[in-house]
């Protein structure tokens, strides 16, 4: 068996929890989880291969990370979704695996629809013709409903997310997933259902302070641990320009030299950086794409640059 | 015969916990920031970071690389050694973090659901915090295991307390509606809404705009009949002093925290927290 399936504090001679004989072998007598292990379905998860297979006519897929909250991914998300799918030849899929704070649907303008089933799996919700959601907030009676779930059911709503969404004959071009903040079980659950469908890569989003890239450190620790390869880093708010006086500031100020400086420090590439404007804010809220909406901002100039990087 | 969760529950009077649906909207700043206030009221004042995937209190308490010690009575806080002036008799401000636990600050703790309940759990059992005053609890966005866990192990503290942040914007608005629903469902009791980075001063014009809009989050508290605590503007220089590296930094953050032009505000939500508190106490008593 391979030895990834036997726990580090397991008994000697442990036969792994996914092998034929966990729970039954010589060594399992005494060990705490024996039961555990002879009751559990045995060998690799059934649904993996039906995920691949779903997910075939996915050119690509991305996950967009951060270790610290409200640095951007979702809004970063949406607004590289739009400049995918502002080529009308593309096909553009965005997940939204935050099950307690979605804020995929109200990104996209699409808060008042509903995630439907049908005979070929559940039906995603077009932000556009070409750009489809789909995000728990979708499946709410009310948007201030409070999604209070531990771990395992997140894990269920992930991997349904995954295998049964039908995203189209024509498969799409890019699935971005957009993650809540941390290392923990949603991003196991989207890595360990993808691992037979493979994941291009990871996309990391982090402010310019001190306190938002030492979480990015840990979220590139976790990408090294389960084996993702990291796209790039991508600097958020990094600036204020004054509406006013038009003079750039920073609102968070780069302590530690910032993405730039993580970046070399991990020898992964900078992908650029967004500063902070008030009007990518509002095109937010009101489901518009910042891209098209503010053309030649220096806002939209960065976007433009992370996602052609791509 | 005591439950010992119980024991160390008994002695903290009143605990805070900061909650947001959202991330990034400055729950840390605004628990370090509400733990500085009641301490320099000469408050005994303990904060502790449940955010276990992305514990950011060390750094911005200035209290990295410590590591936890253990006593006769359970694991000692890192304190901070800092009074305002020898005349004041402030107590130092004791916390607790993963961090301190951990090797370097480059690991990540990826973990699920069950272990961070365990340590949620050893944090409140096994922590020798003395008598307090106020516990300030900084958690992490959404409404998930640590939260559960901490209403859980919470149910037999004398008073517990949620102040929700939030930042102006829709997007935040509607997580923190989430938030205010998970305390109505979890019967967690609510002091108020602080409205953060609200609005920003251009330090070359000084026309400040809202960068994120405005409003939103006293529009919200009288939506649902919730105390508005306050607004609290950006400001450069209070986030460079919770970073670390103030330009002007004295080396001590109390100082500096009284120094900041931010000072007044956290006084006054400071003040209406503790008015709060003394009103629920009478009503107790």
């Amino acid at each position: 068996m391979p030895e990834a399936t036997v726990p580090d504090n397991a008994p000697e001679h442990c036969p792994g929890t996914e092998s034929e004989e966990a729970g039954k072998a010589d060594a399992c007598a005494g060990c705490p989880n024996a039961q555990i292990c002879a009751t559990a379905p045995k060998g690799p998860d059934p649904d993996l291969p039906v995920i691949q297979k779903r997910l075939e006519l996915v050119k690509r897929k991305v996950l967009v990370l951060s270790g610290k909250g409200g640095v951007g991914k979702s809004t970063f998300t949406t607004q590289l979704a739009h400049a995918f799918a502002a080529d009308p030849i593309k096909q553009v899929g965005v997940v939204d695996v935050d099950v307690c704070g979605p804020s995929i649907p109200r990104m996209l303008s699409v808060t008042e629809e509903r995630l439907h089933a049908s005979a070929s799996g559940w039906q995603p919700v077009y932000a556009s013709d070409n750009l489809a959601c789909v995000s728990v907030g979708l499946m709410l009676e009310e948007e201030g409903d409070a999604v209070i779930w531990r771990g395992p059911k997140k894990n269920g709503i992930i991997k349904q997310f995954l295998r049964d969404v039908d995203w189209g004959d024509e498969g799409l071009d890019i699935l971005l997933v957009d993650t809540p903040p941390g290392t923990s079980d949603e991003h196991l659950a989207v890595v360990s259902s993808l691992k037979l469908a493979g994941i291009d890569g990871a996309i990391l989003v982090t402010t310019p302070q001190e306190v938002s890239i030492q979480d990015v450190r840990r979220e590139l620790d976790f990408c090294r641990k389960v084996g993702i390869k990291v796209l790039g880093l991508v600097e958020n708010m990094s600036g204020f320009s004054c509406p006013n006086c038009h003079k750039a500031s920073d609102i968070f100020p780069p302590t530690t030299g910032g993405a730039k400086a993580l970046a070399s420090e991990y020898s992964v590439p900078f992908l650029g950086s967004v500063p902070l404007d008030p009007r990518l804010a509002h095109c937010c809220d009101r489901g518009q794409s910042f891209v098209e909406e503010w053309p030649g901002t220096p806002a939209a100039l960065g976007l433009g640059k992370v996602s052609q990087g791509k | 015969m005591s439950d010992p969760l119980e024991t160390r529950l008994k002695s903290i009077k009143h605990i805070l916990v900061v909650l947001s649906g959202k991330g990034g909207v400055g729950k840390s700043s605004v628990s370090v920031s509400l733990a500085l206030g009641l301490q320099a009221q000469g408050l005994r004042v303990g904060i502790m970071d449940v955010d276990l995937c992305g514990p950011s209190l060390p750094r911005m308490l200035r209290l990295e690389g410590q590591s936890i010690h253990q006593s006769a009575q359970g694991w000692s806080p890192v304190q901070t050694k800092e009074t305002v002036s020898a005349s004041s008799a402030t107590h130092p401000l004791g916390c607790m973090s993963i961090a301190f636990l951990l090797g370097s600050k480059k690991d990540s703790v990826v973990w699920r659901g069950p272990k961070k309940n365990a340590m949620i759990k050893q944090f409140f059992q096994d922590v020798a915090w003395g008598p307090l005053d106020y516990l300030v609890i900084d958690t992490p966005p959404g409404t998930s295991d640590e939260h559960l866990s901490l209403v859980e192990y919470l149910r037999l503290a004398p008073d517990v307390q949620s102040v929700i942040v939030t930042t102006p914007q829709a997007v935040a608005l509607s997580d923190v509606r989430k938030e205010v629903d998970f305390c109505r469902k979890t019967n967690l009791a609510i002091a108020g809404v602080v409205e953060n980075m609200s609005g920003y001063v251009c330090p070359h014009c000084t026309h400040c705009s809202n960068v994120f809009s405005t409003g939103g989050g006293e529009s919200l508290a009288t939506e649902y009949g919730l105390p508005f605590l306050g607004r609290v503007p950006l400001d450069p220089s209070y986030t460079a002093t919770l970073d670390g590296k103030g330009s002007e930094s004295t080396g001590s953050l109390l100082q500096d925290f009284v120094a900041s032009p931010l000072k007044p505000v956290f006084e006054g939500i400071v003040g209406k927290i503790v008015e709060g508190s003394k009103t629920s106490e009478g009503d107790a008593e």
